[in-house]
Parts: C-alpha cells; sequence; structure tokens
C-alpha cells in the first residue's frame, strides 16, 4: 500500500483542513479568539500589556511577551493528558512566543508583560501552528501594535508526497517516510517565524514544502482578517469622534 | 476591586432587591448547555451562564478497582481555573478554589450515585472503567461553581464508552454505549449577603458574600451534598431557606439538560 | 511621476487588521499606526483608518490605557508607602500620589496615612507627570479629585471613554440628568456612578449602550430616548410596588 490519496478525503496535497475563526469569544480578556482547523481547535486569550512580577523579569527598554501552550485533559486523541505543563509544552511555549515576535512591537511598554494563554478542547494534529493562529488574532484583538497577523501550518511528506496541513493519520503513517513540519509564516513577507521538523526530508521536497507553506498561510490569513473585521464592523463612529472637524457619515 | 463603601453600597441596594445587573435576587441568568463539544473527550459539554463559560470533558480509561470496591467503576473530578479566563487565575497546581469546585461537584455525582459504578466493572477485581470529568474555565463572570456542576452532567449524559476487546483499549472507536447516568444531581449554591439571599453571583457579588451554602439535591428532592462557605455563619432558619431555594432552584436547572425527566 | 503607480486600497473608517495594505506608492505617507515597507503601507495594529490628503493613519479601537499627563482617571490604592501612596491607575504602570500632593492640607510626617487613605480606597486624581520609564505621578489638589466613597465602580473600554462622555461632556449630563445619579468618568476606562439603586442600574445599562453603538450621527438623540422610554417602564414598575 502506498499513500496516494489524502487520508480525510481532502482532494488535493495542497489542500489545509476547513478552518474558521472569530475573534473576542473571552470577554475578561483583553483580546481573544479560537481558531478551528479541521478537528483542532485552539483558544487564545490576552491579559495585558500588564505589571510583570518579579521585578527581574522586567526589561527596562520593552514589554515582553510571554505564551502559554496548554492542552485541557480531555483534548488528546488518546488517554488523558495531565494537567500541568510538560517539557513539550513549555517547548511548544517558548517556540510559540518565538513565532510571534517579530510582528510584535512592545516597544512602548517598557517594563509590562503581554500574556498570552492558548488552550485546546480538542485536538487533531497541528495544534501549535492552530495556536499560533489564535494567538495572532487576539493579540491584534487586544489593539498590541503588531506588524503583521502570524499564520501557521505544518507542511511536510508522506511517502514521496509532499503536502501541507498534515492531520493525525498522516503523521502516524508507517509505511513510509514521514517528515512533519511546522511552520509560521509572516504572510506580508513570506518569512519564516516557526520552522521546526519531525522525520526525514530531502532539501529538495523540503524547500518545496515551505513554498507550498506560504501559499497555504494565505487562506489562513485571509480567515485571520476576516474575523478581527467581523467583530469590529460598525465601528465608524469613533472616527467622528475624534475628527472634530466631521465629516460625512456612512449609515449602512 | 471592592472596599468597604463600595461593599456598603451593594448591600444597601440588595436592601431594595435590586442586583448590579437588575436580576431578581433569585433569577439566574441566561443559561445554555451545548453537548459534545470535543471529540477527543468521550463526552463533553459547555455550559454558559450570562458570561460565565466552562467547559467539560470526560475521558474513560480502563483500571484496577480499589480493593475495597472490586466491582466498582471510579470517579474522578478535576478543575482548572485557567488564566486564559480571567486576570486573577494564575497558572501552577490547582488553586485551593478549583480543589474545593472540583470535590464539591465530586460529592453531588458520587453520593447521589449518579453512575451506576457497579456497571463499570469490566472484570471482578481485576478491571473496571474510571470516569475522568476535567472541568475548564473559558471566562469567568461569576458562578463558575454552578456552572461546572451543570457542565459535568451535560458531559457525562453525553459520554460513550470507546471501544475495548478486553485487552487494548481504542479511543479512535467510539461505540454508541452510553455511560450509565442513572440521575441528574443539579448543584446550586446560595449566597448570603447582608441579610438577603441569592443564587448565580456576580463577580462583585463573590467578592463581598458573607456566608454561601452549596446544596445538590436529585429529581425527587432528596439532598445528596452540601458544602457551606464564607467566612459568616448561618442560623438554622437560613439553612432552611436556603436548602429551599436551592431544591426549587436544582429544578430549573434540570430542565436545561437533555432526558431531564430521569 | 509616481502618481500613477500610487494607489489607494482602503477607504477612510474601514476596520483594517495588522499587516493589511493600506496603500501602495510613495505619494502617501504613513503616520501612526502605520508604517511604510518598501513601496507600501500598511497597518501596524488593529484600527480605523483615516486619510487627510496624503497622510494615513489609524485610530486604535481596543487596547489597554497608558497613562497621559493631564488625564482625570480613577485609581485604587494598592500600598502605603513612606511618603504616600501607591494607586493602581487600571494600566500597566501604578502611580504614586505624594504627600504634597494628597491634600490641600498639611500631613505631618509620620502621620498615620491610612486615615487619608486606606489599600483598597478610591480616588478620582490627576496625572501630573509621565516619565518615558513611565514612572506615574498623580496628584488630588486638582479641581475634580476627591476621594470617592459609596456608589459603584464598572470599566469600560478606554477608547469609548470620548463617547461615553460626548462633547463638552454632553453625554455624560444627558445620563446624568435622567438618573439623577452622580457619575465620574476616568480616562482610564473606570466609571464611577452613584444615586437609587434602580436609576444605577439604568445608567450602567445606557453606558453598555454607547459602548456597543456603533454610529454616532443622533447618537445623542437615541440615547435620549432610549432614556425616555426606560423611565416610562421604570415608573410604571413604581407604581406597581
Amino acid at each position: 500500500m502506498t499513500y496516494t490519496k489524502r487520508f480525510d478525503g481532502r482532494k488535493a496535497f495542497d489542500e489545509i483542513r476547513p478552518i474558521s475563526a472569530k475573534a473576542g469569544v473571552i470577554p475578561r480578556a483583553h483580546g481573544s479568539a479560537v481558531f478551528t482547523i479541521g478537528k483542532t481547535v485552539a483558544y487564545a486569550a490576552v491579559y495585558g500589556p500588564r505589571e510583570l512580577h518579579p521585578k527581574f523579569l522586567q526589561n527596562p527598554k520593552t514589554g515582553i511577551l510571554r505564551c502559554h501552550y496548554n492542552m485541557m485533559p480531555f483534548s488528546g486523541s488518546g488517554e488523558r493528558v495531565k494537567p500541568g505543563p510538560s517539557r513539550r509544552s513549555r517547548e511548544i511555549s517558548l517556540v510559540t512566543e518565538k513565532a510571534l515576535q517579530p510582528v510584535v512591537d512592545l516597544s512602548q511598554f517598557p517594563n509590562a508583560v503581554v500574556d498570552v494563554f492558548i488552550e485546546f478542547p480538542q485536538t487533531d494534529a497541528g495544534s501549535r501552528c492552530a495556536g499560533i493562529c489564535a494567538a495572532s488574532i487576539a493579540l491584534a484583538d487586544a489593539g498590541i501594535p503588531m506588524t503583521d497577523l502570524v499564520a501557521a501550518v505544518s507542511v511536510g511528506i508522506v511517502d514521496d508526497k509532499v503536502l501541507v496541513d498534515l492531520n493525525y493519520d498522516e503523521e502516524a503513517y508507517e509505511e513510509g517516510p514521514v517528515a512533519d513540519i511546522p511552520v509560521a509564516i509572516l504572510p506580508s513577507t513570506g518569512e519564516f517565524s516557526l520552522l521546526q521538523m519531525d522525520g526525514e526530508i530531502s532539501k529538495e521536497n523540503l524547500l518545496k514544502a515551505l513554498k507550498m507553506g506560504q501559499k497555504a498561510v494565505a487562506q489562513i490569513n485571509s480567515v485571520q482578517k476576516q474575523a478581527l473585521k467581523e467583530k469590529y464592523a460598525g465601528q465608524e463612529a469613533d472616527v467622528a469622534d475624534s475628527n472634530t472637524s466631521g465629516g460625512e457619515y456612512h449609515d449602512e | 476591586m471592592m472596599n468597604e463603601s463600595l461593599k456598603q453600597h451593594l448591600i444597601e441596594c440588595l436592601k431594595h432587591n435590586v442586583r448590579h445587573d437588575g436580576r431578581k435576587l433569585d433569577e439566574f441568568r441566561p443559561i445554555t448547555v451545548e453537548y459534545n463539544i470535543s471529540r477527543s473527550a468521550e463526552g463533553s459539554a459547555r455550559v454558559k451562564v450570562g458570561n460565565t463559560e466552562v467547559l467539560a470533558g470526560i475521558k474513560l480509561t480502563v483500571e484496577k478497582p480499589y480493593p475495597d470496591t472490586p466491582d466498582h467503576g471510579s470517579l474522578m473530578v478535576g478543575v482548572e481555573l485557567l488564566p486564559l479566563s480571567s486576570p486573577a487565575f494564575e497558572s501552577g497546581p490547582p488553586s485551593i478554589d478549583a480543589i474545593e469546585i472540583a470535590r464539591v461537584v465530586d460529592r453531588g455525582i458520587r453520593e447521589a450515585k449518579a453512575i451506576d459504578t457497579k456497571k463499570l466493572c469490566i472484570t471482578y477485581g481485576e478491571k473496571i472503567w474510571t470516569v475522568c470529568i476535567d472541568i475548564c474555565t473559558i471566562n469567568d463572570d461569576g458562578n463558575l461553581l454552578d456552572a461546572a456542576g451543570l457542565a459535568s452532567l451535560a458531559a457525562l449524559q453525553d459520554a460513550c464508552f470507546p471501544y475495548y476487546d478486553g485487552t487494548q483499549l481504542d479511543y479512535k472507536k467510539k461505540t454508541d454505549v452510553k455511560l450509565p447516568v442513572l440521575k441528574l444531581p443539579l448543584q446550586v449554591t446560595v449566597y448570603k449577603i447582608g441579610d438577603k439571599l441569592l443564587v448565580d453571583p456576580l463577580s462583585e457579588e463573590e467578592f463581598v458574600y458573607d456566608a454561601r451554602l452549596t446544596v445538590t439535591t436529585t429529581p425527587d428532592g432528596t439532598i445528596c451534598a452540601l458544602q457551606k462557605g464564607g467566612e459568616k455563619q448561618l442560623s438554622l432558619q437560613e439553612i432552611e431557606q436556603m436548602i429551599t431555594m436551592g431544591t426549587e432552584k436544582g429544578h430549573e436547572l434540570r430542565k436545561y439538560l437533555k432526558d431531564a425527566g430521569n | 511621476m509616481s502618481d500613477v503607480t500610487s494607489v489607494l486600497k482602503v477607504q477612510s473608517r474601514d476596520v483594517v487588521v495588522p499587516g493589511e495594505v493600506l496603500a501602495v506608492g510613495m505619494d502617501y505617507l504613513p503616520s501612526f499606526g502605520t508604517y511604510r515597507s518598501r513601496e507600501t503601507i500598511r497597518a501596524a495594529r488593529l484600527g480605523l483608518v483615516t486619510v487627510e490628503g496624503k497622510v494615513l493613519k489609524l485610530i486604535p479601537l481596543s487596547g489597554a490605557y497608558l497613562p497621559k499627563r493631564g488625564d482625570m482617571i480613577i485609581a485604587k490604592v494598592i500600598d502605603i508607602l513612606m511618603s504616600g501612596w501607591r494607586v493602581d491607575t487600571n494600566s500597566p504602570y501604578s502611580a504614586v500620589l505624594q504627600l504634597k500632593d494628597a491634600s490641600s492640607g498639611y500631613i505631618e510626617k509620620g502621620a498615620d496615612l491610612t486615615k487619608y487613605f486606606a489599600l483598597g480606597d478610591y480616588v478620582s486624581a490627576i496625572i501630573t507627570n509621565v516619565t518615558s520609564q513611565k514612572l506615574v505621578d498623580v496628584s488630588m489638589r486638582e479641581p475634580g479629585a476627591r476621594k470617592i466613597i459609596g456608589g459603584r465602580i464598572i470599566e469600560v473600554s478606554t477608547n469609548k471613554v470620548p463617547r461615553i462622555i460626548g462633547k463638552q461632556g454632553s453625554m455624560v449630563s444627558l445620563i446624568k440628568e435622567a438618573t439623577g445619579c452622580k457619575i465620574t468618568v476616568g480616562q482610564n476606562g473606570l466609571v464611577w456612578l452613584e444615586g437609587h439603586p434602580l436609576m444605577e442600574n439604568l445608567a450602567v445599562e445606557t453606558i453598555r449602550k454607547i459602548e456597543k453603538e456603533g454610529h454616532i450621527s443622533g447618537m445623542t438623540d437615541k440615547i435620549k430616548a432610549f432614556l425616555d422610554s426606560r423611565l416610562k417602564e421604570t415608573k410604571h414598575f413604581d407604581e406597581e410596588q
């Protein structure tokens, strides 16, 4: 048996699973979002900028970004996930932070911290990427200065097929080589801010896969944009508020 | 958020029977219950009470029974007050508040014998099913306690066994065999602020309450768990009123669950 | 010469998101909340676009309050210091209220400071200084500054504060008159109000409505009509009691 088509019925190797997003789902947070890709669901909440304790962690030049990746105990595809940080979740928190760092500008908030909490009620591969997508929306929702909405997806190889957005069954394919490469990309420039890999792949296929990722994130980016615009639709009034000179109003 | 003068003002408003969001003292905020919100779990539910939102998920595992109950399955309840859901919650081991909620929810389900634990026995003295209920908070706007209770029941109702052939558990294959839920013990917490009793507190009401009593009752009105909290004492008369209120409201909440007839 | 290639990609009052292209070409100029990357001008945060001539800037729709000199804020006492109080400003930066700025009277050194302001007390105060490292001073020797006693405090989005206040305070005056409540709106998004319990609830409901409302055209009239109809209901309710 060779791997000839997507296990979940997708038509093409460069096709991502169905995605959706919503901003502002957690009223207590300063910014929040839920991002769904296939059966993976990520919540993100942003708190801050807020005061950072302990004080020795403070940076007088800029605010700092802290990400916290966590799976709910019932969100794994197998056994119950023990609550609390694991080596895995701490590493993912770290690479999530680094994936978002290049776009986020916290220089206006010296000594402060922006906390991003990412949680999953259900997962089916690609959770760190889904978490990054949700976190980007939540940071924008919180009004954090940022130059872009980072989008992330996994790319890789199953058997001899280069493909995008592996689901769990594809990651677990055993009859041939598999490479799982989560990437995060700045949509405006195509640059990479997350790059990890498990498995084996040739240099040629790697570059092919990364290019496929660049294409896929455009689609993710438009869903992220849409989620934010939906939340803030109908906010025209504020312009008139600060523009005392006035002007025309658009009533829809 | 609250200091003594703000607290006095809130109590003053309650004397006029006016709550900060305009509700009656014995009125819950709008409640929604959504089933099967996580396919990774064997059963799951989302409960919203006003802006408060919690998720409950169930994982089933095969384990060795406790020596004193060789033919009974077991139950475990955990609560995660996620820092995602409130600026007041921090990462780290469960806080005492999380532990209390978990223990109160656990007690209600256990003591009412809501689950037929005998049916969770696979092989006498050898293998039983353990039911793990985990409750995760998404947004805290007061009354996580009752939201957690309601979500746990809904998740139990939603749960089906995964495929088990006697040696190997396959979580990917779910059967359509439901968890043996016998009845729904509903948990309602009644708060005392000044000389008023109320249910479903807002965050600010949770800050200032004098005492609270969680009352868990079965459909026939039997009380199956109690938990008194808060810094002040309660009179017998107050306890009676709180139990009456908690029981009535429990019946009302039961209607939000499917097959509420049982 | 670049006229031909410069293109505006958005309209004034559009909601834009980080990274979104606002204009292409060298004719347009990036201002607050936007940045240029080669030929394109993009959004550097979420906001509403304004186009003034060739200048593109954004108006924030969300985000934390940052202390600004001259702002009247509502702050909470969180620490008693040697020579004053530390107050929380509902922002990432707490502020210091020095003894000399706390009262028009003389406070003796070594006096029990909690007699003036205890932990948990709220005050309305004016921000008098903000350093580059965000050290903040507040003063209560200013008109409008006082200790807050009783009533209730709600939090609103700081970006909606101008709307709640209205032009020359017209909106907040309208609510005060209709409900008979005393209201203080802090620039830091905390609002204090006090009045008859039912009227307080109505005032809060009105403020929430203003926060949510999208359009400003006829906003004052809309809010007036809302208050009038709610007041009639309440009257009715009182008679029934």
